[in-house]
């Protein structure tokens, strides 16, 4: 199920301000993949390019190719609609439905997809809430208001309804940055039990979580206001975290940076 | 969530606050504003009541002579000897062209709203958006010459075709459709009302956050799936807001409906044929020619449109508060 990404080239820009630079990457499948750097170096603007999420801004394009397992995602024919089906996205201020209830929040993709069978709903329903360890929590109010429930398990819930419709990618802005520590625990470890199963990468700045969660990091940085972000250097993170390659990537590691 | 439309802003800016704010602080600009707001608030609830107190004292005496059945006779004879009178043809006129003008027009200008918000290129929207509004800035009185000299001529085919498709519903069944009919004076009312549920519904869709936009965009949406799943739930009190506020308004309009409409009396099922009147037209119409009786029946007539426009206003704000309830 989980595919890999390859990205070369790419370019990103809102109207004529150039975001990201030249990035090529491969994401490998089955694995979290790490985004860090500096804020305003272009982490979420990147991560938006894989789910073709960047063009949505009024203005805002994108050059280059991303590759998911060789279908390329800017080609001329393809929907972007279709790659979101695919490649899901969870962001950094959880957004579920604030009119919709827990299940219709967890369904909303599915239906989306064309499944209408109350049982098979359930049973999707039942499954992708189990996955986000939210399901003890909320199984007795599954048709109470989605808004109602705390950060953490909101934020649960986004990932609930990213993963019932079954992506490839599973894409996390920040997922933890609004929550507490037992929170983000508890979504770190469901990050290490969605790997099996699916593609992740994460944005976070937070480097322990980084180390924690990820088996590749990558380092974006910006040469200086107002130019472009590019990336650093990528690799295994036990590397990253010990011997990085570059400078930079070591400055901002051990927080000597800037 | 502040989906607040005119209707629920009023009354909560009117009654809400003013009395916290006096429990300042005490400095002096507190106290100032605080004496300001209490002194405004009760300067418009003392006008309400004088001129309530006005129109039902003007109303009394004309009521005390009338011989008929004031809220269920079809006769509108007030200056007769004696006066006879009642509202049944006016409320039906009034209620019946209202809510078909918003029938009319509530699917087209929350179709327009959307097209607006997200369908448009942004160089099309703007201009749209603003000759939208424009329509809302025409004089009625425009609107009835245009109802009276251009539609209602072509209105006849379009009645006439109505009633030969449609003539099983009762509605639009009759022998003779024409053109004065409430039906003509509808459309009119629903173009009339058409830039307000627009524009308040497009203020509504402005302000949909952009998080549950991209939520849905994420998930795999198209843009009306998008528009089912984050824009609609989102602005649903709002657009119910917008529809009761142009339905006030369609219920409220005076001369363009009085110059469309060719009075004949008594209640016509029939609205595609010629005929009716409103609460308002009626005013417009008789009231110069209007005796002292006359005029004390024209005044409680008015009084009864006020009491049914505040029944929807209220109606509109327990669907507005329970919606959000809900949500
Ligand atoms: N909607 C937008 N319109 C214009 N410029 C934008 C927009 N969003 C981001 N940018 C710019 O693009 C650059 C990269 O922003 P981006 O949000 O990708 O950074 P980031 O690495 O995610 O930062 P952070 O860590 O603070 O989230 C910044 O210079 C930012 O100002
Ligand atoms: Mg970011």
């Amino acid at each position: 199920m989980a595919k890999r990404i390859e990205v070369s080239g790419l370019h990103a820009y809102y109207g004529g301000v150039h975001a990201i630079e030249d990035i090529s990457m491969t994401i490998e499948p089955r694995s979290v993949t790490a985004f860090i750097g500096p804020s305003g170096c272009g982490k979420s603007t990147f991560l938006r390019t894989l789910n073709r999420m960047h063009e949505v801004i009024p203005g805002a394009r994108v050059e280059g190719k991303v590759l998911l397992d060789d279908e390329d995602l800017y080609g001329p024919d393809v929907d972007p609609v279709a790659v979101r089906r695919v490649v899901g996205m969870v962001f950094q201020r959880p957004n579920p439905f604030p009119t919709m209830s827990i299940y219709d929040n967890v369904a909303a993709g599915l239906k989306l997809n064309g499944v209408r069978r109350k049982s098979r709903l359930d049973d999707i329903v039942e499954e992708s809430l189990k996955g986000a360890n939210l399901w003890n929590e909320v199984k007795d109010r599954l048709n109470k208001p989605g808004a109602g429930l705390s950060g953490g398990q909101q934020q649960r819930l986004c990932i609930a309804r990213a993963i019932a419709v079954q992506p490839q990618v599973l894409l996390m802005d920040e997922p933890c940055s609004a929550l507490d520590p037992i929170s983000t625990l508890a979504i770190e470890d469901l990050i290490a039990e969605l790997k099996s199963r699916y593609t992740i990468v994460i944005v976070t700045h937070n480097m322990q979580q980084a180390a924690r969660v990820s088996d590749r990091t990558a380092f974006f940085n910006i040469a200086g206001v107002g130019k472009p972000g590019r990336l650093i250097e990528i690799g295994e993170t036990s590397k990253i975290f010990t011997k990085p390659e570059q400078k930079a990537t070591e400055e901002y590691i051990t927080g000597r940076f800037g | 969530m502040t989906t607040d439309t005119g209707v629920s802003t009023t009354a909560a800016a009117a009654g809400g606050r003013v009395r916290d704010a006096a429990i300042g602080t005490g400095r002096a600009g507190d106290k100032i504003f605080a004496s300001a707001a209490r002194g405004s608030g009760i300067l418009v609830l003392a006008l309400m009541a004088a001129i309530a107190v006005f129109l039902i004292w003007k109303a009394i005496p004309a009521l005390q002579k009338n011989e008929a059945a004031f809220l269920t006779s079809e006769e509108w004879n007030p200056n007769a000897q004696p006066p006879r009178f009642g509202i049944a043809q006016l409320a039906f006129g009034t209620v019946v062209s209202s809510l078909l003008a918003l029938a009319m027009a509530t699917p087209v200008a929350i179709g327009i709203a959307l097209f607006i918000s997200y369908y448009a290129p942004r160089s099309v929207a703007g201009p749209l958006g603003y000759l939208v509004d424009l329509l809302a800035a025409v004089p009625s009185i425009v609107y009835g010459l245009w109802g009276l000299l251009v539609l209602a001529p072509r209105m006849e085919g379009v009645s006439g075709f109505l009633n030969s498709a449609l003539g099983w519903i009762p509605l639009f069944g009759g022998d003779s459709p024409g053109k004065n009919s409430i039906f003509t004076a509808s459309v009119v009312l629903a173009i009339m009302i058409l830039p307000i549920i627009s524009s308040i519904s497009r203020e509504v869709f402005l302000q949909v956050p952009r998080a549950h936009v991209e939520a849905a965009l994420a998930l795999g949406a198209t843009r009306w799936e998008m528009i089912k799943l984050a824009v609609l739930p989102y602005g649903r009190s709002g657009m119910i807001g917008a529809a009761m506020l142009g339905l006030g308004r369609a219920m409220g309009e005076t001369i363009a409906v009085a110059m469309v409409l060719t009075f004949v009396p008594g209640i016509n099922w029939h609205i595609l044929e010629d005929g009716g009147t409103t609460f308002a037209a009626n005013i417009a119409n008789s009231f110069a020619e209007a005796t002292e009786t006359g005029r004390g029946a024209l005044i409680a007539s008015g009084l009864v449109l006020f009491v049914i426009t505040l029944i929807v206003n209220m109606a509109a704000r327990a669907v507005v508060a329970r919606r959000k309830e809900d949500a």
